[in-house]
């Protein structure tokens, strides 16, 4: 079965995000004074071939553990669907 | 002594390692690939360098990629059995994504990509890095990076505080540590640190460019000599315990 992982890898909350900072002052100039707070991460999705539902888990598990997020800094969150 | 420079695919100062090492201090150096699974005919008090760059473009996270590299698994037990390894800029990158350094190299603080000479100054003389260093010198040493923010939770930070694993600070030209001297945001003005074991160096300025008056800088020079001074004084002891 092959499933679909969407997997959002973002800034840790306490942390100062100089990305998103400057996009609040991209949205500015824009006319929308209303940004506040705007955080960036990183939007991944993997296919992956798994027997079940609960492997493909364990690898994307895996993969954000691992190599898409870098925990000193970052969060990840996924779903996974066939 | 004899040193080791890995290339990864986006490398782009490991030439300058390389000249500095063999021309300038007439060292033995091997020319190491991304894809060697092993570090053949290194001993301990040899020095495997990972080079300054953009190793795969820095995508995902700098240095995230190369740390999956084949020759980082023998990296890890080279660094593990005692050896000695000194990561440069993305080097020092790659040893963070790597767990061989702690911490992580964040997106600086202002923005910018960054690149001019900066100070920095050594903490204590207690590493094969410091040993030789002046600890009232601001030394003038380049850095170039985007990523160079250095971060690690207060309690290992505070750990690392504890065990002089902090190597060099930001400072400015009369050896002042302040906000105005750092380049980047990084914690605590950090702009080199060592792990526990005192083996493994990671730094972001760049001592591989100031090595030649040629190149308007000379104080990087001292770094490598220190090191290579040090592995020396190894070999000797190795020697005289073989003799015993």
């Amino acid at each position: 079965m092959i499933y679909t992982a969407e997997i959002n890898v973002m800034p840790l909350k306490e942390l100062l995000d100089p990305q998103g900072k400057a996009v609040v002052s991209g949205l500015k100039n824009l006319g929308i004074n209303e940004a506040k707070d705007v955080r960036i991460g990183k939007h991944i999705t993997i296919q992956i071939e798994a027997e079940t539902e609960k492997i493909a888990n364990e690898k994307v598990e895996t993969a954000c553990k691992k190599l898409l997020s870098n925990q000193v800094m970052e969060y990840y969150e996924f779903t996974l669907h066939s | 002594m004899k040193f080791g420079v890995v290339i990864f695919p986006g490398s782009n100062c490991d030439h300058d390692v390389i000249h500095v090492l063999e021309t300038v201090l007439q060292q033995e150096v091997k020319i190491l690939w991304h894809k060697d699974k092993e570090l053949k005919g290194f001993e301990p008090q040899d020095c495997i360098i990972l080079p300054g760059g953009f190793s795969y473009g820095d995508y995902l996270r700098s240095g995230a990629i190369a740390r999956f590299s084949p020759i980082m698994d023998a990296v890890i037990s080279f660094a593990n059995s005692g050896g000695f390894v000194l990561g440069i800029c993305n080097g020092f990158q790659i040893l963070c994504e790597a767990g061989l350094l702690p911490g992580v190299l964040m997106r600086n603080g202002n923005r910018n990509f960054v690149c001019k000479n900066v100070f920095i100054k050594p903490s204590h003389n207690d590493s094969a890095i410091t040993a030789d260093l002046d600890l009232n010198k601001a030394y003038k040493i380049p850095i170039a990076h985007a990523e160079g923010n250095y971060y690690v939770d207060a309690k290992q930070l505070s750990r690392m505080n504890e065990n002089g694993q902090i190597l060099f600070r930001y400072c400015d030209e009369n050896s002042n540590v302040n906000d105005v001297a750092n380049p980047n945001g990084t914690l605590e003005n950090i702009a080199g640190i060592t792990n526990a074991r005192k083996n493994v160096f990671g730094m972001m300025p760049h001592p591989e460019r100031a090595t030649e008056s040629v190149l308007g800088n000379v104080d990087g020079i001292e770094f490598f000599r220190s090191l290579i001074s040090y592995a020396g004084k190894i070999e000797i002891d190795v020697m005289d315990d073989l003799l015993r």
